[in-house]
């Protein structure tokens, strides 16, 4: 009982931060906005006994993902209302594309509740038994092969966004540290020898 | 959750040998690149090409007569996959054969290039062996984040820029489409395994309308990949905006691994949903062969032009999956493994015409080519000849086995349809012919390129037309692989 209005409750606070992201007119609101989100949605997987998932998603997704949004954000400098003008010319398809995968999303869970067979209360932990391990246990045999995968695809993004965004135009202004440190005195100091000035 | 912990062996990753070699050759050849710097650059090419003959040999030794299932159904052996895998390793090799010159033309042949090429490669290996959904989708991703920054890779090309763009964003609504699709197939069969989603298919324990929607989203997310129409929007920009290595690439291996996408998907995890899919795939097919052949109609660029020419052939080729059944799916691997072969000779000969400051992609550069470089202009001849289905070449043989296997299935309409559209696309293929031959000369062109891509080049071409003399072996590897 208290687990229900709890989960209620949080869910209730998710959606309307969820809401908020998307109508907060400044977008350092909406990226506050989605940090609750997250802190909600953590909520509820402590409800379902997965603390472990609780935390990573916390300090990833709060603690790395989000602070990086914050400085993009502040950093770009976003003109709200230049994005905002086809808002209304385009409001029309967007209600209509929202309104159709409002309507799948209700027909899958009605099709849910006509005889599919939902996996009933999810087995209990055995006791003392600790949530990491499991999911460690799980994802490093069973997931393996998905899990190395998606170290490749991380691979891959860092090789394709170094490769694309490290190269050298005229006119850029970058530190050459080696040129820096290398440097001679000789080069950035001249002294000069003038006899003191005379009185006039 | 009571999951044994357990110690994989060698013997239990062995049939995944090729996939490991192929990952751990990616991360050698970045170290080599990192470490060797713009001095290795040859050095890197070499081994790039190294790396896949060697996957090759891989794949073929631990290649399997049966079908073997390791790394808790997520990876699949089995004889299609061997057979998929050592098509892309080639086309692969010779797109990087093709490309050389150009790329190093265009200071653009760095490590990365073919880090990402190799990745590509690596990415169409995990679809082809996926045995799970969630394989499958990792490795859609492995490729298309590859292919992505390919076609961005010339920084200071803005179309370049453009059209990655556009694919990305294409690409991300398509694999959003694909995982909706899986989620809510999984919320149906309660499984990932594709093994698994067919057993409960076929014990018709998924209700109908939550399967159907499932195989609905499936549907449109593997159209895209194929870029089936009206999923088509991302091609002709892709081709006609990346530099012509990376539409090579981009037009050959990775149409293998949408052939296996439809099969593993489709084929075998809902071969007992026919009925529910094939529906969808009239309409693509249909589509893709009649927006492809009357577009490619106007086109004046020869990269646009193959771009549309690409979406008629991905309508041919969904005739031989939407028949459902074991010839149809023969004759959909043909079609793909042939169209792969003249595809890559197609942009190759385009490699090979194109010069500094000369893309060779208009086609009236190719006006009077057979004056100037008579060898060549038969190649492409032999390209057009097979795409367009002309006897002797092997494109016949290719549209005459699907138009079989959708005259099996009662669909007579669509294949009297698929010939006139074929016939249709025969006037831009021969109108290619016609400039080459009876049009006066308008650009000069040397040839400058090193013999061994010339040889390969012409090995190419010239397979076209011996598979399609002696199409016995090839139609028999198909036979062997798909019973």
């Amino acid at each position: 009982m208290l687990v229900a209005i709890l989960f209620w409750a949080f869910s209730a606070v998710l959606v309307g931060a969820a809401l908020g992201v998307i109508l907060a007119r400044n977008a350092v609101h909406s990226v506050l906005f989605l940090v609750l989100c997250f802190f909600n949605a953590a909520v509820l997987w402590l409800l379902i006994e997965a603390e472990f998932l609780a935390i990573v998603l916390v300090l990833v997704y709060v603690g790395a993902v989000m602070v990086l949004f914050l400085f993009v954000v502040m950093m770009l400098d976003v003109d709200i209302e230049a994005l905002r003008e086809g808002f209304a010319r385009n409001a029309p398809l967007g209600a209509l594309i929202a309104l159709i995968v409002v309507v799948e999303l209700a027909y899958v869970l009605w099709v849910r509740r006509l005889g599919v067979e939902l996996p009933g209360e999810t087995a209990p932990l055995a006791q003392g038994a600790s949530n990491t391990a499991e999911i460690g246990a799980v994802l490093y045999t069973q997931y393996a092969y998905p899990f190395q995968l998606a170290a490749m695809v991380l691979l891959i993004a860092i090789v394709a966004a170094i490769s694309l965004t490290m190269r050298r135009r005229p006119g850029l202004k970058a530190q050459d540290v080696s040129r820096q440190v290398s440097v001679d005195p000789a080069e950035r100091v001249r002294l000069v020898s003038m006899p003191p000035e005379r009185e006039p | 959750m009571d999951v044994m912990p357990m110690i994989l062996t060698m013997a239990d990753v062995m049939p995944a040998a090729a996939e490991i070699f192929v990952a751990a050759a990616a991360c050698v050849l970045l170290l080599v690149d990192a470490l060797g710097g713009g001095r290795a650059r040859g050095l890197a090419f070499v081994l790039a090409i190294a790396a896949l003959a060697g996957a090759a040999w891989v794949s073929s030794t631990v290649g399997t007569d049966g079908r073997t299932v390791i790394l808790w159904g997520h990876f699949v052996a089995d004889p299609m996959g061997t057979v998929l895998k050592l098509f892309s390793y080639g086309a692969a090799a010779l797109t990087l054969l093709y490309s050389r010159e150009y790329l190093e033309r265009r200071d653009l042949l760095k490590g990365e290039y073919l880090v990402l090429a190799l990745c590509a490669v690596l990415g169409i290996q995990v679809i082809v062996s996926a045995g799970s959904f969630l394989s499958l989708y990792l490795g859609i991703e492995i490729m298309s984040l590859s292919l992505y920054a390919m076609v961005a890779f010339d920084r200071d090309d803005g179309v370049a820029a453009e059209s990655a763009m556009k694919y990305f964003v294409l690409g991300a609504i398509a694999s959003g489409a694909l995982l909706y699709g899986i989620s809510i197939l999984y919320g149906v069969t309660g499984t990932f395994l594709i093994d698994g989603v067919a057993f409960a298919v076929a014990q018709g324990r998924a209700p109908d309308i939550g399967l159907l929607l499932g195989i609905a989203f499936i549907v449109v997310g593997v159209a895209f990949k194929f870029g089936a129409v009206p999923f088509h929007m991302w091609l002709p920009d892709v081709y006609h905006g990346a530099p012509t290595p990376v539409t090579l690439f981009v037009g050959s291996a990775p149409k293998i691994a949408s052939f296996a996408l439809a099969m593993r998907v489709l084929a075998e995890g809902l071969g007992g949903a026919l009925d529910a899919w094939q529906d969808m795939l009239v309409v693509l097919a249909a589509l893709s062969m009649a927006v492809g052949n009357l577009v490619a109609i106007a086109q004046t660029n020869i990269k646009r032009m193959l771009a549309y020419s690409t979406i008629s052939h991905v309508g041919f080729i969904l005739l031989g999956i939407l028949a459902g059944n074991a010839a149809g799916y023969r004759a959909a691997l043909f079609y793909t493994l042939t169209y792969v072969i003249m595809t890559t000779a197609a942009f190759g000969v385009v490699l090979w015409y194109s010069r500094k400051g000369f893309e060779a992609d208009a086609l009236d550069d190719y006006k009077g080519l057979n004056r100037r470089h008579p060898w060549f202009a038969f190649v492409m001849l032999l390209v057009m000849f097979g795409l367009a289905g002309v006897p002797p070449t092997v494109g016949f043989w290719a549209k005459l086995q699907v138009i079989a296997a959708v005259l099996d299935v009662r669909l007579t309409w669509l294949a009297a349809f698929a010939v006139l559209m074929s016939v249709i696309g025969a006037y831009y293929y021969l109108r290619v012919v016609k400039l080459m031959y009876f049009d006066e000369p308008v650009t000069a062109g040397q040839d400058e390129s090193r013999f061994a891509v010339r040889l390969v080049l012409s090995l190419n071409g010239l397979a076209i037309l011996a598979l399609g003399l002696f199409p016995g072996y090839l139609l028999r590897l198909c036979e062997q692989v798909l019973r």
